[in-house]
Formats: structure tokens, sequence, C-alpha cells
């Protein structure tokens, strides 16, 4: 484990940016560890989330972009709940995952692909066509009998369309254009740098 | 009129932002100014002395200092004054430190406010008259609010430096938080064997006067001469006849009044007297659980009291008693736990606080010192400590240390283990703040010879689930040391709660007239050079109402103010001071507006001879401040040193340099 | 007060189509209207919000400003990820270069301030647990009900500023109302395992896992859900649940508004039970029996009590015949 420089192996540009889009000042945390006490994915986590706020707070950025815990959030708000000094801990996990993402890091690769896949859905139908998610993830993911089961299920009491319930065509087209958008206004991200053995890109 | 100005650098302070050379440079053609020189340091010795050599020297009438605020200096300079023969209200400062250096870094702008307020203080001299201060007699007694172990030992160093007190305690007994305690750190003292001795001495010393069960209703008056009144609550139980047997609490019915003194972890009587070593030894009826007051039956304790003290016509009374001065001791309260959802709320038997705790501890406690769980009475094998609930938590608006609840849980855990030798006691700490002498050591003693685990990491939520023997408690915490998420199963969670002011504090403040910051602790007069001193004259602190402190801190403090007051009435007269309201009776139209805005009580309409009445100001209650004078329609009273004239002038001095500089 | 929206969110047309359809049924039966965001879409969820929170706003505007147009200044939704969604954009949305954003992203303007709230806080705050008992035709009489609320209702407080976020109690008040027995559940609050079913499989069924294991604990005989989600995780996917554990939960996870309709009598079109995956049937059953047999006990006690009020009274009177003999051998 190497010896950390204090000075020079802080990035203080990564500071600002992580303070200004969360708006979080994390000069008030003081590492009491109650986030990750209450925290109940820490089980999951390669940091515990008090422990991604000190490396926030040192100014560590490639290490903090490069973790899964940021991917593995679920944003339940038991963290900022219990934060005694108020900070919105979760906040401050999703903006580093927005960082994460715009890094080209994706560590959960899976977690990626599903969140992809969902607004790739709301893109093209303007809501969430579940069917149609459902069966895309399954071939992407590499486990597509993960969820085989639950068809049947979901199909004989009715709660599975397999046409997508979509708004008017006005709407789906505002909606089209706010991700045209979205997509246009920011520089595309470079490739996704997988580092899991989790499911792998198409192979021939 | 001949005058002189003296422009301080006070080092850098001032001379860093502000051209004082320049500013003596402009004082000099001011009128009725005949000297101005600048100065390193005005307050110092040598500084004194040269103003009072320029004083001797030019025959000055009147001086103006430039330099820090009149609330640092102005005595100083005053006696300087005094000393060269001149009057010391014949002296003006003008503070150029903390209103302008201390203010902008822009030196222009600074150096010509600097010269504006030296030339006002010099308009304001000219009208400047000698005052001359009264003198008056004044009580030699003290008044102490609070018979915690604070007000105690003040109450026992004023009576032995000659003063009577009067010690008012608004519970059954006095003996406050410290008698509650089971031990004390970090010499594991028994906390009422030491406290009780005290509270006896102040029980039977001739000179205190003791109104338990009492509040202070009302205080009026003026330093050295305060008249306050205090309720007696009645007890319904004559204290002059009852001996403290203990009978009636044998013979009570009702048993389910929730005990104050066991925080309420178990129940006492109706009539009760709140535990063994209370002082006074009287018991008192509850009328709210009292089946007479409440139903209108019973009515045993009469019958069998045989002193015959029970009386349930009792009213309360209202005494007066006039005193020279009042020392606030009215200690502390606890954190409500039950705002921490997390812990439960209130809702979780076996999740109790450290006093509650300690009332356990307590060999004459609610379960004669064993330790068992409130929610089956068994011995517990893991208990739990969280530390810091209610302190250094903004979430909660309780940004504070509490200041000795670390002490007080390593003290616990170590009992912990001497009550259950196999027992496995756990600390869940954030820091650990240990300053006193003893105080690390004793921490050390905890974790190395008593085998207590300290882990650190606050708890997120302590959730109940079911266990071997009965119910656990699941403690989820964090080792941030380790960076692991831990969990503890314990039979007991023992929740450090920090301190708020005591209950009801911030309105005795408000009688006090003295001021208490936002959570309600009262404010000394200056946080490092006058810790036991109000802004009220005559007004003194003693102990936690002034902010959390253990309890060698307490009974230092606590002496410190009993010091103060000795040395205030160790005179037998106080002089008034002069700075007061003025009727020019012969302007005053009696209208009495002064009489009704005036915030003390200090104006009386005087009837003269041939009936018509005129305002007269009482010296020594006015303080000052003014409001007279701006309600009085013809302008007849007038503040001493700061009249309308000296205020117009200074506003004239100011806007004339404005209206030539811009030419509007 | 202006008409209340009613904005469903993507899964109640499909996997919740229950609570859609309780919830609407619950709020006619009690006299609230729901006028539906006309042309409602997405609102991103939590997948738009780990994306981009500029993204998430716009996506939520969008609706917020379709209920604007409609004229309606508060809009209630029964899932709670839609509503930390609207309220979260709302609240973003006084931000001036935020704004500034989201309106080039829409490609118009952003709509002014429209408050969200949850279905279950309106059943709550403005019909109340008093006006429910009245309305219930069908008391669930002997059911015990695990109550939770999952992790986003009343949490963080500062946003959502309903109920307790240790320790909420609306659901609880309600289903007390329609005469069920809510029982002691300290996981009221805590995570599902939220949309990680699909990508981590793993994270969900354990979090979900603890979840089932305290209601069984607890002694319920279902779980109470508020959240699609929620209610996928613990019922769709308790047999995946199961597989982990290695144990049959066989745990049913009604919706809030599905129990409170069979409570209002409402028809078995408008709840829906054969939507659950697991059945509430035997849970009902249970409850009935329940009931039965705590009456019965009642009713035993009862007697009991009165015969032997009834026997003290016959030993202190003497009976009439031996009063006429002891006479007639004093004549």
């Amino acid at each position: 484990m190497q010896t950390l420089d204090l000075e020079s192996s802080r990035d203080t540009a990564f500071m600002d940016a992580v303070a200004e889009e969360s708006g979080q000042d994390l000069k008030s945390c003081y590492q009491c560890g109650n986030c990750t006490a209450g925290c109940v994915y820490t089980h999951d986590y390669d940091l515990p989330v008090h422990q991604v706020m000190r490396l926030v707070q040192t100014g560590q950025k490639d290490q903090v972009l490069a973790c899964r815990s940021i991917w593995l959030c679920a944003t339940c708000q038991a963290c900022t709940t219990r934060c005694p000094n108020n900070i919105e801990v979760a906040t401050v996990m999703d903006v580093l995952r927005h960082m994460a993402r715009r890094g080209g890091f994706a560590p959960e690769k899976l977690v990626k692909t599903f969140a992809d896949g969902f607004l790739a859905s709301v893109a093209r139908h303007g809501r969430v066509f579940e069917a149609g998610l459902a069966m895309a993830f399954a071939l992407r993911s590499g486990k597509p009998m993960q969820d085989a089961a639950l068809g049947p299920a979901m199909l004989s009491r009715g709660k599975l369309s397999f046409a997508p319930h979509e708004p008017s065509s006005r709407a789906k087209t505002e909606v089209a254009g706010i991700f045209q958008r979205f997509h246009a206004g920011r520089p595309a991200a470079p490739q996704a740098a997988t580092t899991d053995g989790g499911a792998t890109e198409d192979k021939p | 009129m001949r005058i002189g100005v003296m422009v301080c650098h006070c080092g850098n302070n001032i001379a860093a932002t502000v051209d004082v050379e320049a500013v003596a440079a402009a004082a000099r053609e001011f009128p009725d100014v005949v000297f101005a020189t600048d100065h390193m340091y005005a307050c110092s010795d040598p500084g004194q002395k040269n103003i009072e050599q320029v004083i001797r020297d030019l025959k000055l009438d009147g001086v103006v200092v430039a330099s820090c605020s009149p609330r640092m200096h102005e005595v100083t300079f005053r006696r300087a004054v005094e000393r060269a023969g001149l009057n010391r209200y014949m002296f003006e400062m003008a503070n150029i430190r903390e209103h302008v250096a201390w203010v902008s870094l822009d030196r222009k702008r600074n150096t010509e406010k600097a010269t504006d307020l030296v030339r006002m203080a010099v308009e304001k001299l000219r009208y400047d008259r000698p005052l001359t201060a009264k003198s008056f007699d004044v009580q030699k007694r003290v008044l102490i609010v609070g018979g915690g172990v604070a007000g105690i030992q003040a109450a026992l160093d004023c009576a032995d430096g000659g003063l009577d007190v009067v010690l008012v305690e608004r519970r059954q007994s006095i003996g406050g938080v410290m008698s509650k305690l089971d031990k004390t750190f970090p010499t594991v003292d028994c906390s009422v064997c030491v406290l009780g001795p005290k509270m006896v001495d102040a029980g039977q010393n001739p000179r205190i006067t003791l109104h338990a069960l009492s509040e202070v209703e009302e205080v009026s008056g003026y330093v050295g001469n305060f008249e306050v009144k205090i309720r007696k609550k009645s007890p319904f139980v004559d204290w002059n006849k009852c001996t403290g047997c203990g009978a009636c609490e044998e013979k009570c019915p009702s048993r389910k009044v929730p005990d104050p003194h066991n925080e309420r972890i178990s129940f006492t009587t109706a009539i009760n007297i709140p535990f063994p070593q209370a002082i006074p030894k009287r018991a008192s009826i509850n009328p709210d659980h009292c089946l007479r007051f409440t139903k209108g039956k019973c009515g045993v304790c009469q019958k069998i009291c045989p002193a015959d003290a029970i009386d349930y016509d009792m009213q309360d009374e209202v005494v007066t008693e006039k005193v020279g001065a009042i020392i606030a001791a009215t200690g502390i309260d606890l954190f409500d736990h039950t705002k921490c959802g997390e812990y439960g709320g209130g809702r979780y038997p076996d999740v109790i606080t450290s006093l509650q705790y300690e009332r356990m501890l307590s060999a004459s406690g609610p379960t004669a010192g064993h330790i068992k769980r409130p929610s089956d009475g068994r011995e517990p094998k893991t208990v739990a400590f969280i530390s810091c609930v209610g302190s250094r938590d903004r979430s909660l608006g309780r940004p504070y240390c509490s200041g000795f609840c670390c002490m007080y849980t390593a003290k616990q855990a170590i009992l912990t283990r001497d009550h259950i030798p196999d027992s496995r006691a756990y600390v869940f700490y954030m820091d650990i703040r240990a300053n006193g002498k003893g105080y690390e050591e004793f921490v050390r003693r905890a974790q190395e010879e008593y085998g207590v685990e300290y882990v650190r990491g606050r708890v997120a939520q302590v959730i109940p689930v079911s266990g071997a023997d009965g119910g656990q408690l699941l403690v989820r915490g964090a080792d941030t040391l380790l960076g692991r998420q831990v969990e503890l199963r314990a039979d007991l969670v023992v929740l450090a709660v920090g301190v708020e002011a005591a209950r009801g504090a911030p309105a005795l403040a408000e009688k006090l007239r003295i001021s208490y910051d936002a959570y309600g602790f009262f404010l000394e007069s200056h946080p490092k050079l006058r810790p036991v001193e109000t802004n009220t004259v005559g007004v003194f602190l003693a102990g936690a109402c002034q902010g959390a402190k253990d309890i060698p801190a307490s009974v230092a403090q606590a002496s410190a103010a009993a010091g103060k007051v000795l040395a205030l009435l160790s005179k037998d007269k106080l002089e008034s001071d002069p700075q007061i309201a003025l009727v020019q009776t012969i302007r005053c139209i009696g209208c009495g507006k002064c009489e009704r805005t005036c915030p003390f009580g200090a104006i009386r309409m005087r009837e003269l001879r041939d009936g018509s009445k005129r305002a007269e100001v009482v010296e020594t209650v006015c303080q000052g401040c003014g409001i007279c004078s701006v309600t009085c329609p013809v302008r007849a009273i007038q503040l001493q040193h700061f009249t309308d004239s000296q205020l117009l002038a200074e506003v004239n001095a100011l806007c004339r340099t404005w209206v030539e500089t811009t030419g509007s | 007060m202006s008409a209340l929206g009613y904005y469903p969110g993507c899964s109640q047309s499909g996997t919740a189509a229950e609570y859609d359809i309780s919830t609407r049924a619950c709020c006619k039966a009690l006299g609230v209207t729901l006028t539906d965001v006309p042309d409602w879409t997405c609102c991103g969820s939590t997948p738009a919000h780990t994306v981009d929170h500029h993204l998430a706003a716009a996506l939520s505007a969008r609706n917020l400003r379709q209920a604007e147009a409609a004229g309606l200044s508060r809009v209630a939704t029964p899932c709670p990820s839609c509503l930390a969604a609207l309220k979260t954009a709302d609240h973003h949305l006084a931000d001036a270069p935020f704004r500034a954003e989201v309106e080039r992203l829409l490609g118009g303007p952003a709509p002014g301030p429209v408050k969200s709230v949850s279905t279950l806080q309106v059943l709550f705050e403005e019909i109340g647990p008093e006006a429910v008992k009245n309305a219930v035709k069908r008391p669930l009489v002997g059911l015990r009900v695990a109550p939770y609320y999952g992790c986003l209702l009343s949490r963080p407080p500062g946003l959502m500023a309903f109920d307790d976020p240790e320790n909420p109690v609306s659901m609880d008040a309600l289903l007390t109302a329609c005469g069920a027995e809510v029982v002691d559940f300290a996981h009221k609050t805590e995570c599902c395992g939220a949309a990680f079913g699909m990508p981590r499989l793993d994270v969900m069924t354990r979090l979900s896992a603890r979840i089932l294991q305290a209601a069984l604990d607890a002694g319920a005989d279902c779980i109470a859900v508020a959240c699609p989600l929620c209610q996928m995780n613990l019922d769709l996917r308790q047999g995946q649940v199961d597989a982990v554990t290695g144990r049959a939960s066989r745990m049913p996870v009604p919706y809030f508004t599905q129990l409170m309709a069979l409570a209002l009598g409402l028809p078995e079109a408008e709840i829906c039970l054969d939507k659950l995956v697991l059945p509430l049937g035997p849970a009902l059953a249970t409850a009935a029996a329940r009931a039965r047999e705590a009456a019965a006990a009642k009713a035993a006690k009862e007697a009991a009590k009165n015969a032997a009020k009834a026997a003290a009274k016959a030993a202190a009177k003497p009976t009439a015949p031996a009063k006429a003999e002891k006479e007639a051998s004093c004549a």
C-alpha cells in the first residue's frame, strides 16, 4: 500500500466539482460512520460509504471514481436521513456515479446496462415498456434465464403486456427531444472500460 | 475649552489599515483642540502616563482617545484622566479599531472615517459636563437560584464570608443532578457521600435561608438593592411540623407515580420524601397523583401522620427577599432521547439514558444497585453504550459537545464490569474528550484494566430482535478504524445523552435581565476574562447553567462567583453610574409618558406644592437606556452624557464634512 | 382547493396494475377525486437520477408542466420513486441556473411550483383514519399485518415532509382503522433492494430476505406495501428469495390499498387480489379463524363470569322450599 502524499495526491478540482454538483460541503463531515452503520448495501460495497466520503475529502479522485460502491448505492436515503451534519450523502454518491459515467468507469456493468436500457426504453416509448426492457436486458446480461420463471407469473396475471403503453405521439416526441438535447449538449463519454468479471460485451 | 486628542496605533491593529498620523494631524485643526498626537499603545503604562502628563502640562479640560472599543478601555482611560485631576466624564473615545480598522482594508476610506469619528467625539466632548457618581447603601445578602452542587458551594462560601444567603430550589430537595449520581469520575467516589455533608451544611447553616419547592417569580431593583418575590409552592405538608419520618409514604395508596428522582424508571407514592439524604427531609404531596386531590378520596396520610403535619388546604406562599446580589446556578437538564427514532424513540424498555442507568447502579436506587433489564428484570450480559446522543449533532439542533459524557460513559462501563464481572461492555464513540486531571488515565483504565471495548463509529439504529433468553437489541454501528459495518446483539443499551439548559432557564433570564444564548445557557460577560459575571451588574453565574461543565469546574466557578459577590458587597456603599436620565423640572409638563415607557420603573411622578406633577428619576434604578428622553414630547428629560444637543452636535459635525467634501 | 392531479407512473399500467386499480377505487369510495395528469410520460425514476440530475428533472418537469397546464397545482402519485423525482425537480427548479439547463433540455419553459404528495398522504391526512373506520364494511378482524413503507416514502424528511422517517405510522393507522392488527415491525423503512432485481439479483434477494424474515418473526400474516418495486421484490421475486434462503416464506404482499378496498367492501374487480403472486386467501382464512376463536373465547369468558355471578347469588339467598320447610317446622 503506497504512502499518500497529502498535497500532491489531492485533486482539488475534483473536490470542488463534487461540492458544486451535489451542493454538499464535505468539510462538515466528521467521519462519524453513521452512514456506513445504517447502509444496508455495505455488504456488497468495495468501499463503505464513509470511506467514499473520506476519499472525496482527501481529493482521491481516481480511487473514488473507479469503485463499485457508487454503482451499488440505491439512494435509499438512510444515510442522508441520519447524518448528524445534515449532509445529503446519497446525493454525493449519485453525483460520483455521474462523474464515473462521464469518466468512462463502469465496474458494475450490468447496473449500467440496466439504467441505460431503462432510459432507452423511455426515450423510445415515452414510458417504460417493461416487457421490452426485461427482454432486452435478459439478452444483454448474459444471464437470460435469471428471471425466466417470472414471465409466466406476470403474464397469467395480466401484469405484462407485449405492447408498450404509450402516451400521445406528441408526448413521445417531447420525451425523445429531451434525450436528444441531453446527449447533444454533453461531450460523448469515452468507451466504458469494464473492470469487472460480469457479463461481457458481445463476443464474436 | 482646551481639548487633547490621542490617536492610538494599537500596534498593527489600527495602524495597518488607518493612517493614524494623518488622523492626528487633522484633529489638530478641529475647534478647541490644542494638542493632538499619535501613540503606539495608548492603554499601556507609558501611554496613560503620557495622557496624564499632557493634561497637566497643557492644562487641558478634556481628552479624546481614538483607539479600541469603549468596552475594552473606557474605564482605563477615565481613571487616567481622573488621576490627572479632571472629572472622569470629561473624556470621549472614538472607536477606530472595531468600527474602522477591523472592518475594512481600504486605508484611504478608513482614514477618512477615523477622522470623522474623532471629529464627532471632539464635538461631543465640547458639550460634556463634569458628572459625579452618587453612592447608595447595599444589602449584605445574596440570592442564589438553584440548589445543585454549584448553588450549594456558592451558598456555603458566601455564608462563610459573612453574608446572609437566600437559597431557592425548585425541587423538593437540594442536590441537583449530582444527588442522582451513583459514583463520580475519575475517582469513583460515591457521589451523594461527597455531596451529602455539603447539603446538610447548607441546610443547617444559620446564615442560609433555604426555600425548597420554590421559584423566583419577580425581580426588581438594582445591584445592592434587589427585591425578589419568591413563590414557595405548597407541599400540602407543614414543614415546620413534619419530621421526615416517612410514615405517610408507607401508607399512601397511590403508588404509580413515575419517580422523577429515579428518572422515571420506577414508581413512587403521591406523598413522598424524594430520597433518603434529601435536604430538607420533608414530605410533599404531588396533587396530580394524590387521590384526595384528584378524586376527593383517601386522606390516609393526614390520619396517620404522628406530627399532624398534613394540610390539604395549604396555599402557595409568596415571600419577598431583599438582596444585594444574585447568583444564577440553575444547572442543566438532559437531552430528550425520545427524539431519536432510530434508537426506538422511547418505545424500547431496554434502551435507557445514562442517568436512568446511574439510578440503577446506585445502591439507594430502584434496583438497590443491581443492574436489571427493565423489560424482564434479567441481568444483562452485554451492555452497549452509545455516545453523543443529542450532542455534536446539527441535525438535532445540538452542535455543541456536552463535555462530560465521554467520562461518565467510561465510569459507567467500569461500574458495569464491576457489578457483573462476566459482562461485556462496548462503547460506541466518535472521539474521546478527557481533558481534566486524571481523566485520560481513567479512560485508558476502562480499556486496559477493565477490558471495555471501544468501537469508533456512530450507531445508526437499534432494533429489537429475538434472542436466546428473551429479546435483545441489535445495535447497528460502524468501526471506522477498521472500515467495516459492525453489529452487536446487546441485552441493554445505554444512551449517553447530552445536556441542555435547565427547563425554564430563558424565562428566568428574562426576570434577571441577563442574556442567554440560542440553547438557553446564560451568557457570561466575557468568554475569556469574565466567566462568572453577566452584563447585568450584580447578577453572577455559577455552574452548568453557563455552559456544560463537570463537577470540579462547577464547584470552582461557584466559589469564583461567591468571591465576586463577597468583593461587591464588601463595601458598605456602592457608586451609581451618573450617566443616567435627569429631568429639567422647569420644562416638564407632567404628561407622565416617560414614567409609562421606562422599562425599569425608574421614574416617579412627584407632586409639587401647587398640585401639579413633575417627573423625577430614581437615580439608583435608572439604567441609562435613554428611552425616556426619546419619549418626552418637550425634551425635558435628558440622558446625562448623551444629551440631544450632544448627539445633534455629532451629527452636524459629520454632515458638515460631507457637505464640504461633496459640495452638495 | 384546486383539483388533485394523479400521476400513476409507468408500473401502474403493468406490473403494479393492482396498486393503480385499488388506489383509484379507494379514493373514489372515500370521496377523493383524482384527475389524471394528461398525456403523462415517464419521470425517469432511479435510472435517470443516477445518470444526470438535469435530465431527471427535465423528465419530471415535463409532467409537472402537463399538470400545471391542466390547472392542477397538486399531484398525487402512488409510487414513492416518482414522488421523489417530482418533488426533487420542483425543488431544484427554483434555482435559476438549474432551471435554465432544464429548459434547454425541455426545449421550452419549465413549470412553476407544483406540489406533489403520495396517495398514502392524501388518504391519511385528508381523509383520515376516523373517516376510513366509519366507511369500513368488512373489518379485517384477526388479520396480522406488517406495515412496510419502503425506503423513500418518508425519507429524506427534508424532501418528503411526511410522517416519521424512522417509525412512520400513517399506514399503521389506516390499517388499524380497517380493523387489522398491525404488528411491531422494526424494518418499516429498510430498503428492499430497489431496482437491483435485474442487474444484481444477489443484492436484492439478500435485502428482501431480511424483510420477509422480520415479518415472519413478528408473526405477520401478510406484509402491506406502498411501493411497486417493493411489492415486486417481495411478491413476484419471493420465489427467488426463497431459493437463496432455502425457506418457503409463503408471505402474501398486498398493497395497503388492496387491504383497504377489501375492508371497504369494494367489488373484487377493484381489489384485484388475483394479481398477487402469493395469494392472500390463506391469510384471510387464518384471520377469520383467529377472529372466530377470539370471539368464542370471549363469549365463553362472559358466560363463565355470568355463571359465577349467578352461583354466588344463589348461595347467598336460601331457596323457597327450604324456607317453607323451616317455617313449617317452627309452626
